[in-house]
């Protein structure tokens, strides 16, 4: 905070903390009384509008934004529309009009989508039972969040043997009389899905969470006063005010889900069954050298997320989305 | 209000008798309640009083069946129901932070219990309505909780546990949360609504004036224990001991020497201070504790017939409380005495006060005096 000293006396930078701040207003009324008493000075009349020294804090976070994120987003559009031959919309055509490249939006919606619906429908029944204060939450907590710290070689490398044909889960089955044969479970599309809920799980889990923990446990208890069952209760009190948190818990993990790329190597089937976009934009850059149709998937990925995102967040937009009187609202 | 109103909004079913005999609840090894006996007849207001961790809102969480039991029974006539899920209770319940649905519209609040139980449409929306009017809240029906002021949204919860029809309404400290002036009309509010619908009402309380001006009988409780049941009046003037005196308002409780006993009256007296009292409390030894209200305190005048009675302080403090001033002063020992006077007196004054023997309450010496 070195910059915006500019108006106040240099000679005192170790000033006590606050002080600084009763001061500033000083200088302002000396450099303009010509402007006469009714109208306060410019500083006061910014400050009421939000605008003042603490919007440098901003800076770092804008300026990484622009570097980062925005100019390279702005490049990647006009490079898709800069395409080797063809009118700016070439790359688009040529990628609808393709059902080798056209048919990756399917393959990867069929993944992301009951990936992220899963791991949104599977955290709601724990984290109802996780609110509150017990013994061990800390530990259960960090066990289902453990698989976030494992990168997603490891999941892969654990999925390839435990799914694999000699696997346990396979061997447990064949045992119990329950298949006569091993199910496929990797190098095609169950690898890849499960693949997913294993990493995003505890993602999902953590926000639905504190989503929970967000609901004022006495609308429950004031529910039941009023003769409600435990269903009634979920159903009535809970869910409702639940159904927001969890429509943000989907469209993240969606998201998350959507640009799998290593697992869909990894532990798919890259060449057909589970080619998602982000292969696809993949071969197109490094294997073709051809950066402007890279480009173009990359930007259709984006668009078909906006897309799911927007449908969603409509559905959202219809709920109540305030308070829930809890700690964490 | 409409006799309709009163007719749609009492309770169907009435009942001769809550008992709650010898009800327990334990926390891990610490003992929250504390064999709770009491027996509450159909009608009562009944206030749970005493401060913070009393073990108040635990019994009135058994009592809606929110916390089991570890130990008791609780008895509805001849039923017993402490094996209920709250649910299945039929009590309203009204919370200390409301505990309002935030996502339901006021009326939809309020009909939330009927909705439960499958009230037809055209009866609910007549019960909702009447429950609204009831507390003066028509014309919010439609807003959301959280568009509603404090005091509008205590309106609610209350409105929302009668619309039921309750056979016993639970209040956990309800205006806990509201400011003094709306408190004392929410208060008034509660116990119309009390008297007008036959209500049987179970308030929780940590305030004395609360419990005093709404409960036909005070439940004071102490650590999970009851220290004394009686009715407003013989909680206020008759403490069992010093530690419902000094929730009852007797802010002097003086540990001082025996000088002599007779009867039912017993002398206390140190140098500066010397008091004629009525004992509560039998006791034996040579020091005893009196407890006096501030505002049983008079002015001693020459001649007055307390030229024996009388405490003699430096004035050290002087409220004013418009007829009355509240003054701290000190004896020459060095006690501290509250007392409330008419006379206007000044800080550095040395007066005399006396209070009369019927209204200085000397318990045995063991009991607390906050020193």
């Amino acid at each position: 905070m070195a910059e915006p000293r500019t108006a106040s006396t240099p000679s005192t930078p170790a000033a006590a903390p606050a002080r600084p701040a009763e001061r500033a207003p000083e200088p302002a009324p000396a450099g303009a009384p010509a402007s006469g008493a009714a109208r306060p000075p410019l500083r006061h009349r910014l400050a009421e509008r939000g605008i003042d020294r603490m919007l440098l804090l901003l800076l770092p976070a804008v300026a990484t934004l622009i570097a980062l994120f925005l100019y390279p987003m702005l490049y990647g559009v006009g490079l898709s529309l800069q395409p080797r031959s063809g009118g700016i919309f070439a790359n688009y055509v040529a990628f609808f009009t393709d059902p080798y490249q056209s048919g990756t939006v399917w393959k990867t919606m069929r993944l992301a989508l009951p990936a992220a619906l899963f791991n949104v429908l599977a955290s709601v029944p724990i984290a109802y039972r996780l609110r509150g204060r017990f013994r061990g939450k800390r530990l259960l907590t960090a066990i289902l969040v453990l698989p976030v710290t494992l990168g997603t070689v490891l999941v892969a490398d654990g999925i390839l043997r435990y799914f694999g044909p000699r696997g346990w889960f396979n061997r447990v089955l064949l045992e119990l009389g329950l298949i006569d044969e091993p199910l496929r479970l990797i190098y095609n599309y169950w690898g890849v899905l499960f693949s997913l809920i294993i990493t995003g799980f505890p993602f999902a889990f953590l926000l639905v969470l504190s989503y929970m923990s967000g609901i004022d446990p006495t609308l429950e208890r004031a529910a039941a006063t009023l003769g409600a069952g435990p269903w009634q209760r979920i159903r009535r009190i809970t869910l409702p005010l639940l159904a927001p948190g969890l429509a943000t818990t989907f469209i993240l993990s969606f998201v998350l889900a959507f640009s799998v790329f290593p697992s869909a190597n990894l532990v798919g089937e890259p060449a057909d069954e589970t080619r998602v976009m982000a292969i696809a934009a993949y071969q197109a850059a490094f294997e073709k050298y051809d950066y402007t149709m890279a480009s173009t998937i990359a930007v259709l990925m984006g668009a078909f997320e906006l897309v799911v995102i927007a449908l969603v967040l409509l559905w959202r937009g219809r709920m109540y989305t305030g308070h829930t009187g809890g700690k964490g609202a | 209000m409409s006799g309709g109103v009163v007719e749609t909004v009492r309770p169907r079913d009435g009942f001769h008798a809550l008992r709650m005999e010898g009800v327990t609840r334990r926390f891990g090894s610490a003992v929250a309640l504390n064999d709770l006996n009491l027996t509450i007849k159909g009608g009562e207001f009944i206030a749970l009083l005493g401060p913070s961790g009393c073990g108040k809102s635990t019994a009135l969480n058994c009592l809606a069946g929110l916390l089991p039991l570890s130990g008791g029974s609780i008895w509805l006539d001849d039923r017993r129901i402490d094996t209920l899920p709250p649910e299945r209770r039929g009590f309203g319940m009204v919370f200390q932070n409301y505990a309002l649905f935030p996502h339901l519209s006021v009326r939809k609040n309020v009909g939330f219990g009927l909705a439960i139980r499958k009230v037809p449409k055209d009866e609910m929306r007549r019960r909702v309505d009447e429950a609204l009017k009831l507390v003066e809240l028509t014309e919010h029906a439609d807003k959301l909780p959280g568009q509603l002021s404090g005091g509008q949204q205590q309106r609610v919860a209350i409105a929302r546990a009668i619309v039921i029809r309750p056979r016993l309404v639970l209040m956990d400290e309800p205006l806990s949360n509201l400011d003094a002036k709306l408190r004392l009309q929410m208060r008034t509010e509660i116990r119309r609504l009390h008297q007008s619908l036959g209500l049987t009402t179970v308030y929780v309380t940590h305030d004395q004036e609360e419990a005093l001006a709404l409960a036909d009988r005070i439940v004071v409780l102490r650590g999970g224990r009851v220290d004394q049941v009686g009715t407003p009046e013989q909680v206020y003037t008759d403490p069992v001991n010093t530690y419902v005196a000094g929730f009852m308002g007797y802010r002097n409780l003086l540990r001082l020497p025996v000088v002599s006993r007779g009867g039912d009256r017993a002398v206390l007296a140190e140098p500066g201070l010397r008091l004629t009292g009525t004992v509560r409390e039998e006791f034996t030894g040579e020091a005893a504790i009196a407890a006096i209200r501030p505002d049983d305190f008079r002015l001693a005048r020459g001649g007055d017939g307390a030229e024996r009675d009388g405490v003699r302080i430096t004035v050290e403090v002087v409220e004013f409380h418009g007829r009355e001033v509240a003054v701290e002063g000190v004896t020459e020992t060095g006690r501290v005495i509250h007392c409330r006077l008419a006379e206007r007196v000044a800080p550095g004054d040395t007066i005399d006060v006396y209070a009369p023997p019927e209204r200085v309450l000397v318990y045995g010496p063991g009991g607390e005096t906050g020193e």
